[in-house]
């Protein structure tokens, strides 16, 4: 882990004129190669925060930088190209097949059609896919399936950021779990910088080295989640992160395991 | 029955081939204008409502209300082509049948355009966007195949009104199935309307079929099946214009007005041009006023009118000189100001004249008009589409003080028949209509000659003036034609019974006459 590759300042962004903020003066540093849970509650802004990096929301005030530069001086498309990106609703292309799912960032960049392809088959045996799955459509699969097909997808160009919005929020918990754990076994081994948002505090402590908390729109805190528990943390910090603790106390009394 | 089924299928490849020339190119160039349109309308709430309101506007103004409009419309724009680089618009046949066409096609593909790209999910377009694309790309590659169903259902749903509509174009002067449709319905030839009925619904559900190909094989990424749909339409394009580049001869255009005389002149002035190795072109069903224009502006190169149609219309002049003076002056006048020839009298008159079924005359003790203005009040007149509205009836009602209960306009086909059943009591008949002497007709007298002279007269058009086959041509015809044949000729094909055709009747008259060269 080195120095700031993602800088958001003071970044403000309001849907409704200005009378409330989805996202006010918040201000996140993201280390090269950091996995970054963004948590809070519904409408706490994680997401929108989140669709400010590749300027999915354009904010009102404020900047994102990426490697010192801010984002604005690309062009939208060429810096989404650049940036993986793996959406709550997966959103596959469902006239495309796998493969060309797949392919489409490497395509609008421009790839010769052999290394897409050579990088496609690469993509089904990363994420786990029969190579059998390139020619089949969105609609024949499965939901964990498809979400790796999503995530196969984000980072088919070989971006060193991605961006994920709720990723498994839609899938059950065991493929959840398992599709958690693959992932952080790609990020080590690709070397990424993921940014992901999620509700749900137990994933966000076990997938990331370090976790944002928001509420009502700003960064309450930014921490590893051990410093986060700690009692000089701000309590709604606090409760919020003690949740799965207490959550796996209760299991461990219910089925009475691993008591002392 | 079966010459007439024989005679029709003859007609065919010539009709259906015209008739998929202007429903294809008004369809594609309905799809040219309309998805562009579409896009706009998705991207901006803001125009989408007057866009499609537009859209149905146009769809609400019934077909042929929407070919006519075209008429005037294209004549201007004419004027003002002319004026400004020399050269003029047709203001007839193609240019304003695929025009309304056009319009009209429009709205499903608009509308299904639309609904189909504003109902895509917001998951897939914001992916669209995450991946890198453009809003281009994002328009090419994902919302339009996307949309492609949905587009092509609506494409499906404007060629069947396409090439329905287009059976209309027969009234503006393009040759369609609809010249079936309308000079079968003009000589009570029913065959002729079933027949040209068949042929333009057969053809919308062969397109229909193949375009619903099509929309499977977008819908399915089924290659084999959108391939033969698209090979299925071309080809059958392809076959159905051949007739249009086989004879590629001189083609003389020959109009007609809508009713049986017109049809008959019509089919013997083809027939010897026809004769002299040069191929003839019909433009049916025209309406009086427009006819004139159409030969004015060489749309039509020749068709026969009436002196005193010409005198009331074209001249607009209200006296009734004689004869002979109104023959002199229209031939000076109408090349002077229009640059068009007439050739000449055909020899016979089809006067406007009020006739009445000789019990009701005898009852009445009706011999003349001013005997008729008498009782007018408590009568019912009938009278053909043009009659109420031109400037005969308005002289005659000032020259005789005519009022009648009530006034009715009728198909002449029909008006006829409304006489004999006793709806009406007096109908606007003409001279030289076999009708008369078949229905023992009383012709009323006008003994203040308050109805010009009708002579039939042959015009050329400006372009044809000095055309050598023309003149040869038609010139044996010139002063030929008894008032008594005419009215035969007319009554062999209006007649209910043992019907003939305007062909027939044609032949009938060029065997009776002994015409030179025939």
């Amino acid at each position: 882990m080195s120095g700031a590759l993602i800088e958001i300042e003071t970044l403000s962004k309001s849907f409704d004129g200005g009378k409330s903020f989805a996202v006010r003066d918040a201000s996140v540093t993201v280390r090269l190669g950091v996995f970054v849970a963004l948590v809070g509650g519904s409408g706490s802004g994680k997401t929108t925060l989140l669709k400010s990096i590749n300027r999915l929301i354009e904010p009102d005030s404020g900047e994102v930088r990426i490697e010192g530069e801010s984002v604005d001086r690309a062009e939208a498309p060429a810096l989404r190209r650049r940036i993986g990106y793996v959406f709550q609703d997966i959103g596959l292309f469902p006239h495309m097949s796998v493969a060309e799912n797949i392919g489409i960032t490497p395509q609008l960049l421009g790839w010769p059609q052999q290394e897409i392809a050579a990088r496609t088959a690469e993509l089904l045996d990363l994420v786990g896919l029969p190579q059998g799955y390139g020619p089949r459509f969105p609609a024949a699969l499965s939901g964990g399936e498809r979400q790796r097909v999503g995530v196969a997808r984000a980072i088919a160009a070989r971006p060193k950021i991605v961006l994920m919005d709720e990723p498994f929020g839609a899938l059950d918990p065991i493929t959840r779990d398992a599709l958690g754990s693959a992932y952080r076994a790609l990020h080590e081994k690709l070397g990424l910088t993921t940014i992901m948002v999620t509700h749900d505090v137990q994933e966000a402590v076990l997938l990331a080295d370090e976790i944002v908390v928001m509420k009502s729109g700003r960064v309450l805190a930014q921490d590893i989640p051990r410093a986060l528990l700690s009692e000089e943390a701000h309590p709604d910090v606090r409760a919020l992160m003690a949740m799965p603790k207490r959550q796996a106390d209760r299991i461990r009394a219910v089925i009475g395991e691993g008591e002392p | 029955m079966n010459e007439r089924i024989a005679q029709a299928f003859g007609l065919l490849p010539n009709y259906l081939a015209q008739h998929v020339l202007l429903s294809a190119a008004a369809l594609a160039l309905g799809v040219a204008l309309s998805l562009p349109l579409a896009v706009l309308a998705s991207r901006y709430a803001r125009i989408r409502w007057p866009i499609l309101a537009a859209a149905s506007l146009v769809q609400t103004i019934p077909g042929l209300a929407l070919l006519a409009l075209f008429y005037p419309l294209l004549l201007g724009l004419s004027t003002l082509t002319k004026a400004l680089v020399g050269v003029g618009v047709p203001a007839l046949g193609f240019l304003p049948s695929v025009s309304a066409l056009t319009l009209y096609s429009m709205l499903p593909i608009l509308r299904n355009g639309v609904a189909g790209l504003t109902g895509l999910p917001p998951a897939i377009l914001e992916a669209a966007d995450g991946v890198g694309m453009t809003p281009r790309q994002r328009l090419f590659r994902v919302e339009a195949p996307l949309a492609a169903p949905m587009v092509m259902a609506g494409v499906r749903t404007a060629a069947v009104w396409t090439i329905g509509a287009a059976t209309l174009s027969t009234a503006v002067g393009q040759t369609s199935l609809g010249n079936f449709i309308f000079s079968g319905l003009q000589t009570e030839n029913w065959i002729f309307v079933l027949f040209g009925c068949a042929a333009a619904a057969a053809l919308a559900l062969a397109a229909d079929q193949l375009l619903g190909l099509v929309e499977a094989g977008a819908a399915r990424r089924d290659l084999r099946r959108f391939g033969s749909g698209i090979a299925g339409l071309a080809l059958g394009t392809a076959a159905a214009l051949l007739p249009l580049f086989a004879g590629a001869a001189k083609t003389y255009a020959i109009g007609a007005k809508n009713f049986s005389e017109q049809f008959i002149l019509s089919e013997l002035i083809s027939e010897r041009l026809e004769r002299e190795g040069v191929s003839v072109r019909h433009t049916d069903g025209l309406g009086s006023a427009v006819a004139f224009r159409a030969l004015a502006s060489g749309d039509i190169d020749c068709y026969v009118d009436y002196s005193g149609t010409l005198w009331t219309n074209v001249l607009e002049r209200r006296d009734s000189p004689s004869r002979e003076a109104m023959l002199a002056e229209l031939t000076r006048e109408l090349k002077e100001r229009y640059g068009v020839t007439l050739l000449g009298a055909l020899g016979f008159e089809n006067a406007y004249a009020l006739a009445m079924r000789a019990d009701r005359a005898a009852a009445l003790k009706a011999r003349t008009i001013a005997d008729l203005a008498r009782e007018a009040p408590q009568l019912k007149l009938g009278s053909d589409l043009e009659f109420l509205s031109r400037p005969e009836w308005a002289a005659l009602r000032v020259a005789y003080g005519l009022r009648f209960r009530v006034e009715r306009s009728f198909n002449p086909t029909f008006m006829y028949r409304a006489l004999e059943d006793g709806e009406v009591d007096v109908i606007s008949a003409f001279s030289s209509d076999g009708r008369i002497a078949a229905q023992k007709l009383v012709v009323l007298a006008d003994p203040k000659h308050a109805i010009p002279a009708y002579d039939a007269v042959i015009l050329l058009a400006p372009q044809r003036a000095n055309d050598a086959v023309l003149k040869r041509t038609l010139q044996p015809l010139i002063g030929a034609i008894p008032v008594e044949r005419m009215r035969e000729a007319n009554l062999m094909v209006d007649r209910d019974t043992d019907k003939a055709s305007p062909k027939d009747a044609a032949r009938f008259l060029a065997n009776t006459l002994h015409l030179p060269g025939s």
